[in-house]
């Protein structure tokens, strides 16, 4: 078995599932916003503010932050490695993939608790 | 039938077919299809591409299209939470600004279709409508629900 080094999951599997299951939390995550937008027409800061902070939207949130980077890594790292042949450009563009991943994790938590 | 067509060419063009097959499963047919040696187009340029390919790729491209948008989606979350006056800023660029509106349009279509079209993967995971016809009908099914879907978050971003 020709084991990858630079997915998520190590196998095929196990990405396979990480994608599946980080979806269904990013479609969920999804509804629920768009839900709340369209049912908050005139939106204030601080009814915004204080769904945010309340705990549960906080394990809400980092949840679909953490699925995002999962599904992020998993989906970039299929197109990458189909579209790009020359092991260089493709560990290049892979790396700056994961530090952006990691970037949008990292400034999303501070979103959510520097709020 | 393809795999006729195939068959009937591998007739044509492997005289000899002695060779012990490695394949132990799988009907005779799709074999000969495998192993024949049949004329191969790889050049992307001269095909028609079927629809249920058509809406993979475009699953990807929206993929790598929606990753990119993430700075503004991230950018607007920081900058609403932050402050009141951030708040209002995120409000009113969104309510004012042309290139704004056509971003969010953009990345909001983007969003609704690699979500109806991953739904459609969840689906074909389950083992529902996995046959060619059934491809087809999701494909179609996946252009015109996301099709409504852009059209519905261009009238709520207007």
């Amino acid at each position: 078995m020709v084991t990858n080094i630079t997915n998520l999951g190590r196998n095929g599997l196990s990405d396979w599932l990480i994608q599946r299951v980080s979806a269904v939390v990013l479609a969920l995550y999804t509804l629920f916003l768009v839900g709340y937008l369209l049912f908050s027409p005139n939106l204030d800061y601080a009814t915004w503010n204080g769904l945010f902070a309340q705990t549960w939207m906080r394990i809400f949130s980092l949840l679909a932050f953490i699925s995002l980077a999962g599904h992020a890594w998993v989906g970039l790292w299929t197109v990458t490695t189909d579209y790009i042949k020359p092991t260089g450009i493709r560990i290049a563009a892979q790396s700056v993939i994961i530090l952006a991943i990691f970037v949008f994790l990292v400034w999303g938590i501070q979103v959510l608790w520097g709020a | 039938m393809p795999l006729k067509a195939a068959s009937a060419l591998s007739l044509n063009h492997r005289p000899c077919c002695t060779r012990t097959n490695d394949f132990s499963t799988g009907q005779e047919s799709v074999q000969k299809a495998v192993n024949s040696k049949r004329p191969v187009n790889l050049d992307l340029s001269t095909i028609q591409f079927p629809l249920p390919a058509v809406t993979s790729i475009i699953h990807r491209i929206t993929g790598v299209i929606l990753f990119f948008g993430l700075i503004f989606a991230f950018w607007a979350l920081d900058a609403s939470l932050s402050s009141p006056a951030g708040f209002n800023a995120v409000r009113d660029t969104l309510a004012n600004n042309v290139l704004a509106k056509l971003i969010a349009w953009g990345l909001l279509s983007a969003l609704g279709y690699h979500f109806v079209a991953g739904i459609k993967h969840l689906i074909m995971d389950a083992d529902i409508g996995v046959t060619l016809e059934g491809g087809v009908k999701k494909a179609q099914i996946t252009i015109v629900l996301s099709a409504l879907l852009i059209i519905l978050s261009g009238v709520w971003v207007w």
